[in-house]
């Protein structure tokens, strides 16, 4: 069976042709569009390594069928930077030192984002650890985590108002 | 996983109708589904998303002040709507004690009720199971189960149903609207969920081909919205299932309970509603001396299934603990930690 479904992958919209219904969108991005920055830490939805925004929310790439998501848009972490310019939850978690071998960082930060824009956080750190909490670090950097995300929150806040202005 | 079929229909009479064929799976989010068809634990050989069908994303208001919410409500979406947290906040309080953001942001209704038992041999194909392969035998038994059912088990199969959202639900005499190849029905969700006995394989009162439309909460289920709390108790702070937990509902007047509602979770194949333990209650003075009572009453006829009489204790005092917060009163806003028996002090140094 083939199926050929529409993602709008990083602003860019593409047709994609799978000759298998069983592909996730995690191994459409990783292995079939070369977008690797997604990790795959578990593949089971327990570690949030595979976290990317669909249609601006976040979740688990790795439960995702890819077939279902025809339409969708999908941002991944390399569709965050303006050419050299980091997306500010990236300078923030390089600010906050938010990572120690990255391989849960991509994740991180997507999470992070679809955080923010959820906006059920406020600046309590308590709500931001919770709210993190689908993100697994084995490293440990959570204390660098939590500071990145209420800084980048606050840059974002800041911006926006700007931007209103 | 196995190869299969991809239907995508786009009406509800047509996904009934593909669905009528043996070997069909319903597909939501598929947080629960693909995870077990990595697995080998379930192997459908035609898939059905749902997720397009129309009409099944609504959150309305009925005119009595009850609530249906659609089967593809996305449980964070439920969980933060402002009317519904305010009218039932022991639902969104167990909504957001489940899983993790990102999981919230995809589940659906349907999907949470319907999602499957995470007993190890259930997910491991090495494994005898009788819920995954009738009459294959049980290894939970002799095996690994200090987390398993202490409630309405069977030597057949010991697991218990893992969702937070149910307990609540339970509790609150919600209703399951259905749509099959029969025409449509309603199931009280306190009966949608059966204890194993000798068939285990037989998870749910739904029929083949039947399609969880709606959920309802009756108007009736408003008046707790002061005094109501789930309580969670995890081997981590959070991003974890349920040891043991407990959804509890007052109604008090002067000091005196008129109502009250209790069901636990994690301790049966089902959501577990604590019926007479209500009944003990209801008229009697809100002292602890009669919760520690009730709480007794709820457990009465539990008893271990392994190396799990600690979970009976555990749950005894989640009981006790959930009734005399729900007394203290609904917080304000939404706890820091849903569902946590820890206190909910913010900036709390228990992560760091
Ligand atoms: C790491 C991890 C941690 C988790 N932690 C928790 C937790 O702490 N608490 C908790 O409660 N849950 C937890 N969950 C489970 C999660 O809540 C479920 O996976 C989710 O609710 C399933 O919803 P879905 O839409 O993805 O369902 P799917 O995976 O699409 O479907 C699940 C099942 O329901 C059936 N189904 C779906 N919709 C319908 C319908 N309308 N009619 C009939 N059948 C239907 C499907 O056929 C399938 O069998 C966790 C999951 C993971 C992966
Ligand atoms: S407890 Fe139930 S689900 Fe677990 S192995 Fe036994 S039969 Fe299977
Ligand atoms: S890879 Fe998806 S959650 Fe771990
Ligand atoms: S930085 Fe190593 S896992 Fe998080």
């Amino acid at each position: 069976m083939s199926l050929s479904i529409g993602l709008t992958i990083n602003g860019q919209p593409r047709t994609v042709a799978l000759d298998d219904p069983r592909v996730t969108l995690l191994d459409l991005l990783r292995e079939r569009l070369d977008l690797t920055g997604t990790k795959k830490g578990c593949d089971r939805g327990q570690c949030g390594a595979c976290t990317v925004l669909v249609d601006g929310r976040r979740i688990n790439s790795c439960l995702a069928l890819a077939a279902s998501l025809d339409g969708a848009t999908v941002t991944t972490i390399e569709g965050l930077a303006d050419g050299e310019a980091l997306h500010p939850v990236q300078a923030a978690f390089i600010e906050h030192d938010g990572f120690q071998c990255g391989f849960c960082t991509p994740g991180q930060i997507m999470s992070a984002i679809g955080l923010i824009a959820e906006g059920h956080a406020g600046d309590d750190p308590e709500r931001i650890r919770e709210l993190m909490s689908g993100n697994i670090c084995r490293c440990g950097a959570y204390q660098g985590i939590t500071e990145a995300v209420l800084e980048a929150q606050k840059t974002l806040a800041e911006r926006n108002r700007r931007d209103a202005a | 996983m196995n190869r299969f079929d991809y239907i995508r229909p786009v009406s509800v009479p047509e996904a009934i109708a593909a669905a009528a064929v043996p070997g069909s799976a319903y597909l939501a989010a598929g947080t629960n589904l693909l995870d077990l068809m990595k697995v080998g634990a379930s192997r459908p050989e035609r898939v059905i998303n749902i997720t397009r069908l129309p009409g099944l994303d609504r959150i309305e208001w009925l005119p009595d002040g009850g609530v249906r919410v659609g089967t593809l409500v996305r449980n964070s979406d439920l969980a933060y709507d402002e009317r519904f947290a305010k009218t039932f906040p022991v639902v969104a309080e167990a909504l957001l004690s489940g899983a993790s953001a990102q999981l919230r942001n995809a589940a659906t209704v349907g999907g949470n009720l319907m999602q499957r038992t995470r007993c190890a041999y259930f997910h491991d194909l090495a494994g005898a199971c009788n819920r995954r392969e009738p009459g294959s035998g049980c290894d939970a038994l002799g095996g690994e189960n200090r987390l398993q059912a202490v409630l309405g088990w069977s030597e057949h199969c010991i697991a218990t149903h893992p969702s937070d959202f149910c307990v609540p639900l339970a509790a609150l005499d919600a209703i399951v609207e259905v749509e099959g190849p029969h025409g449509g029905r309603e199931i009280a969700l306190d009966t949608l969920h059966r204890l194993p006995g000798a068939t285990p394989e037989q998870e749910t009162a739904l029929l083949p081909g039947e399609l969880i439309v709606a959920l309802r909460l009756p108007a009736e289920a408003s008046s707790f919205s002061r005094n109501a709390r789930y309580i969670k108790l995890r081997e981590r702070t959070s991003y974890a299932f349920a040891v043991v937990s407990a959804a509890a509902a007052l109604e008090v007047e002067g000091g005196t309970i008129r109502k009250a509602r209790i069901a636990l979770g994690g301790v049966a194949a089902k959501p577990w509603r604590a019926r007479e333990a209500e009944a003990l209650l209801e008229g009697k003075q809100a002292t602890a001396q009669a919760f520690a009572e009730a709480a007794e009453l709820a457990l009465a006829e539990a008893r271990p299934s392994g190396d799990n009489a600690f979970k009976i204790e555990l749950a005894h005092r989640i009981v006790t603990r959930a009734l005399s917060l729900a007394l203290e009163g609904t917080p304000q806003a939404m706890p820091a930690l849903p569902a946590s028996p820890f206190p909910a002090l913010s900036g709390a140094n228990h992560v760091i």
